[in-house]
C-alpha cells in the first residue's frame, strides 16, 4: 500500500515539477536562470518576459494564424468525414467500401511519403506561405483518421432510422443533417478534441510551407524562437506558456472529452 | 431500398482534397523514388533502382538511423507499456484521487512536441538542468551527463522524454480495457482462493491482450515517427546518434535537395511501417477474447 501510494506521488511530480520549473523560469531573468536555474523568482512573481515577448515577436500574429488554421482545418475536416462516412453507411456496397478502404489506407502512410512531392505541389499552386494552403493540407492528411473513426460510429447506428426517414420522404442532405449528425455527437465531439490538439501542436506543414513571419503559426514561431533566443530559457518557456494556454484551459474544464477524443484517435489509428 | 444518387456529391469535398494533396502525392513519391529529381528543376533523369540500391547498400547514415529507431523505438515500447499498465492498474478504481491523478498523468498529451523539447532540454542541460543537480544532491554526481550532447545515450534520452510525453495516454487505454471486464470473473477468481499474482494471470492478463496490443502497435509507429520531438531537440545529432529515418528524409529532401533519394527512403520507410502495421494487426487478431 504504501510502495503504491509513493509510486503515484513519484510520478505526480516527474509531471508537476517540470510545469512548475517552466512557470517560475517564464518568471526570470536570464542571469537569475543562470544563478540559481531551480529556485524562486527573486522579484516574485512578475510578467515582464511577457509583455518582452508581445514586443520582440509578433506573437499575437501567430497565435491568431494558428486560431485560424486550427478552427478551419478542424470544422472542415468534421464536416466533409462525416459526409463520406454518411455516403459510406447508406451506400453499403463495394463503392462504399472502396472508398472507405482508399481512406483507411491513408493511415498507414507516413507524412515523410507525401511531403516531398506535396511541397513542390503546393510551390506549383502559389499555396506556400499562406494559410489557406495549411488548411487544405491539413484536412487531407487528416480525414483517414476522421472518416475512420466516424465511419465506425455511424455504422452502429441502426439503418431502420435511415430507411423511415427515406419512406417519409426526406432526401440524403435532411437525413444526413437532422439524423446522422445529431446521433454521432459523442464520436463528432471526440473527433474534434482529437483534431484540435494536432492540428494546433503540428509542426511539420508549417514548418515546410511557411517561410514568411506573417504566416507563421505557434509551434514554427516556438521552434525558431530556440534560434533567436539560445539557451534565454525564460522567454523560451514564457512563449510555451502562451502557446499551451488555449489547449490547457479547455483541458482543464473539458477533461473527459479530451481524455475520450485523444484514446478514440490511438484506439482507431 | 433504393437511395438517391444525390449520395455520391457526399463524396465529392472530402475525395477531392485527399486525392490531390494526399493520394496524388504519395504516388508521385513512387514515381520519384526512381529519378534523380531535385526538387527545383523542371527535368530529372530516370536512374531505375539506383536510390534503393544506394539506399541498402552505400548509405551508412540511413542504416545507422534504422539502427536508431529501432533502439528508440525498443525503450519507449518496453517502458511505456510497462509504466503505463502499472499505473493503470493502480489507478484502475474510480474515486477522486484516481480521477485527478490519470488527468495528471495524461496531462502532457496535450501539450506540443515543441514545447515538451524545450522542457527536456532544459531538465538535460549540463550546466543548469535540475537532472544533473538532483543527481549531486543524492551523491550520484559522477552520473552527471550531458545527455543530449553525448552520442552514446543521446537516443535514449530522447526515449526517456517521448516516454513522459505519451505515457499517460497510454495509460488511458489500459484503464478503459481494464474497466471493461466484467466483476463476476473476479469474484470468481476469489472463490475459487486465486492468489494475486494468479487472478492477473488468468483473468486480467487473457482480458487486457486487446489493449495491450493497441498500446504496443499505436507506441511502435508513435516512436516510428517521432520526428518533431527528435527536429527540435537534437536535430539528428550529436553526429548523427538521433538521426531517425523521418529526420533524415527531412534532412535529404530539404537541405541537400536530393529529392529522388528522399523519396526512395520514404518508400523504404513506408513499406517497414506497413510490414509492422500488418504483423500487430495479426497479432491483435489471434490475442483477442471475447467473453
Amino acid at each position: 500500500m504504501f510502495f503504491r501510494r509513493f509510486s503515484l506521488l513519484i510520478y505526480a511530480l516527474l509531471i508537476l515539477v517540470p510545469l512548475l520549473i517552466v512557470v517560475l523560469t517564464s518568471m526570470k531573468t536570464i542571469q537569475e536562470t543562470f544563478r540559481n536555474p531551480l529556485g524562486l523568482p527573486e522579484a516574485g512573481i512578475q510578467f515582464g518576459n511577457y509583455t518582452a515577448i508581445f514586443q520582440e515577436q509578433t506573437m499575437s500574429g501567430y497565435f491568431m494564424n494558428s486560431a485560424i488554421v486550427t478552427l478551419f482545418s478542424v470544422s472542415l475536416t468534421l464536416f466533409f468525414a462525416s459526409l463520406i462516412a454518411y455516403g459510406i453507411i447508406r451506400l453499403n456496397n463495394w463503392i462504399g467500401n472502396s472508398i472507405f478502404i482508399l481512406f483507411t489506407l491513408g493511415m498507414m502512410v507516413p507524412a515523410q511519403v507525401s511531403m516531398i512531392p506535396l511541397y513542390s505541389l503546393m510551390l506549383d499552386l502559389s499555396l506556400t506561405n499562406s494559410l489557406i494552403g495549411l488548411i487544405l493540407v491539413n484536412i487531407s492528411t487528416t480525414m483517414p483518421i476522421a472518416v475512420f473513426i466516424l465511419t465506425g460510429f455511424m455504422k452502429t447506428l441502426p439503418r431502420e432510422l435511415f430507411e423511415a426517414s427515406t419512406i417519409d420522404g426526406a432526401g440524403n442532405w435532411k437525413i444526413y443533417s437532422k439524423v446522422a449528425i445529431p446521433l454521432s455527437l459523442p464520436s463528432l465531439s471526440a473527433t474534434a478534441i482529437f483534431l484540435f490538439v494536432m492540428h494546433w501542436n503540428d509542426l511539420l506543414y508549417p514548418l515546410l510551407f511557411i517561410t514568411d513571419n506573417a504566416y507563421k503559426t505557434l509551434p514554427l514561431a516556438l521552434l525558431e524562437f530556440q534560434g533567436e533566443y539560445s539557451t534565454n530559457y525564460p522567454m523560451l518557456f514564457t512563449g510555451v506558456i502562451i502557446a499551451s494556454a488555449p489547449m490547457v484551459i479547455a483541458y482543464v474544464f473539458l477533461q473527459r472529452y479530451f481524455v475520450a477524443g485523444m484514446t478514440a484517435g490511438a484506439v482507431k489509428g | 431500398m433504393k437511395i438517391s444518387k444525390s449520395i455520391y456529391l457526399f463524396f465529392l469535398p472530402g475525395l477531392l482534397l485527399y486525392t490531390l494533396f494526399f493520394v496524388y502525392p504519395t504516388v508521385s513519391a513512387l514515381f520519384y523514388s526512381f529519378t534523380d529529381w531535385d526538387g527545383l528543376s523542371q527535368s530529372f533523369q530516370f536512374v531505375g533502382i539506383d536510390n534503393y540500391e544506394r539506399a541498402f547498400t552505400g548509405d551508412t547514415i540511413f542504416r545507422k538511423s534504422i539502427g536508431n529507431n529501432l533502439k528508440f523505438m525498443l525503450v519507449v515500447v518496453v517502458f511505456q507499456t510497462l509504466v503505463a499498465l502499472a499505473f493503470a492498474l493502480i489507478v484502475l478504481k474510480n474515486n477522486k484521487t484516481t480521477i485527478f491523478l490519470r488527468a495528471l498523468y495524461f496531462f502532457p498529451t496535450i501539450l506540443s512536441s515543441v514545447s515538451v523539447a524545450f522542457i527536456w532540454s532544459f531538465i538535460y542541460d549540463p550546466s543548469l538542468g535540475i537532472l544533473n543537480q538532483l543527481l549531486e544532491l543524492v551523491g550520484l554526481g559522477f552520473l552527471a551527463q550531458n545527455w543530449l550532447g553525448n552520442a552514446d545515450i543521446a537516443i535514449y534520452s530522447l526515449a526517456v522524454t517521448q516516454v513522459w510525453f505519451h505515457a499517460g495516454q497510454m495509460l488511458i487505454i489500459f484503464v478503459a480495457g481494464l474497466q471493461a471486464i466484467p466483476d463476476e470473473l473476479y469474484e470468481v477468481a476469489k472463490i475459487e482462493g486465486a492468489n494475486k499474482w494468479q487472478t492477473f494471470r488468468t483473468v486480467t492478463w487473457p482480458l487486457l491482450a486487446p489493449s495491450a496490443t493497441i498500446v504496443i502497435a499505436y507506441t511502435t509507429i508513435q516512436s516510428f515517427k517521432a520526428f518533431d520531438l527528435v527536429f527540435a531537440m537534437t536535430g539528428g545529432g550529436p553526429n548523427n546518434s538521433t538521426e531517425i529515418v523521418a529526420t533524415y528524409i527531412f534532412d535529404i529532401a530539404f537541405r541537400s535537395y536530393q529529392f529522388g533519394y528522399a523519396s526512395a527512403i520514404s518508400v523504404i520507410f513506408m513499406i517497414i511501417i506497413a510490414i509492422i502495421t500488418f504483423l500487430q494487426f495479426k497479432a491483435l487478431r489471434s490475442d483477442r477474447i471475447s467473453y
